[in-house]
């Protein structure tokens, strides 16, 4: 693609993001703060497009846009009633936690300004260098070295046991 | 890169600020989401410009992925279930459960 236009993509995907996510944190109603949620979930994804990750914007897509916000929304309907805005903390927590966020990013941001990377001769960040289906599917469930069956058969273990704790906790006594 | 690097921090750091100052718990969730989506970027941003011949840091978001998602599918199990004991769901009513 065009340099320019990629980096005009680019700005707004950003500028998108980073309003979409102070609207998740700000929003009166949590209807509305999942639903700015799922549009940040979106933006990431097209992130993840922009580094060539195809399948992680997918799975991104999938698994955070289809089946988290889902779970958000039936809490959201389950616990509260119907057109109640969200309570507000008194002032100074509001002076605290935007004290704590600035202090952050001026912490990460002089570690960032200061550190210079080292790039080397890398050549798939520009043109549209898919990783090969192929590839990320042996790398995942392979047992050679730099090969990853032992963690994602101690994610599914992990899943597991999510779900059987989410039905003991939530279930009705 | 660093403009990638950019957007997460303030991300990551919006994500800190709603955690700070919302009061209900599914909200503080959802900040919580926002601060692991920007980490997960770092991942995947480390990976494609510093390392872009192997796969670790994509490795890495996929999992952070599928642990972010049991992790919210647990507290929203938690969440229900304090809702149904004390009615609603904001973090100041909390400290009843130790009772």
């Amino acid at each position: 693609m065009d340099p320019i236009v990629n980096l005009i993509l680019f700005i707004c995907l950003g500028v998108a993001l980073l309003g979409l996510s102070v609207m998740a944190v700000t929003a009166k109603s949590l209807l509305r703060s999942a639903t700015y949620l799922l549009l940040v979930l979106i933006c990431t994804a097209g992130l993840y497009l922009f580094l060539n990750y195809h399948f992680l914007a997918a799975v991104q897509i999938s698994v955070y846009a289809g089946g988290v916000l889902v779970l958000f929304i039936f809490a959201i309907f389950l616990t509260s009633n119907k057109g109640d805005l969200l309570k507000k903390h008194n002032a100074k927590k509001y002076i605290m936690g935007a004290l704590a966020a600035l202090g952050g990013v001026a912490v990460a941001a002089f570690a960032l300004v200061k550190h210079k990377f080292v790039y080397g001769d890398n050549t798939t960040i520009e043109g549209d260098q898919e990783i090969n289906m192929k590839v990320i599917g042996e790398a995942l469930i392979g047992t050679e070295k730099y090969q990853y069956i032992l963690p994602f058969e101690v994610l599914s273990l992990l899943l597991l046991a999510c779900i059987i704790g989410g039905i003991l906790i939530a279930r009705k006594r | 890169m660093e403009y990638y690097l950019v957007i997460s921090i303030l991300m990551f750091f919006i994500g800190i600020y709603g955690f700070i100052t919302r009061k209900n718990m599914i909200a503080i969730l959802i900040s919580l989401e926002l601060v692991l989506n920007a980490v997960e970027i770092n991942f995947a941003v480390f990976n494609r410009y510093l390392y872009p011949e192997q796969m670790e840091g994509m490795f890495f978001t996929l999992f952070g992925i599928a642990i972010t998602a049991a992790e919210t599918a647990v507290a929203l199990a938690i969440i229900i279930n304090a809702y149904r004991c004390i009615g609603n769901i904001d973090i100041d009513n909390l400290n009843k459960m130790k009772e």
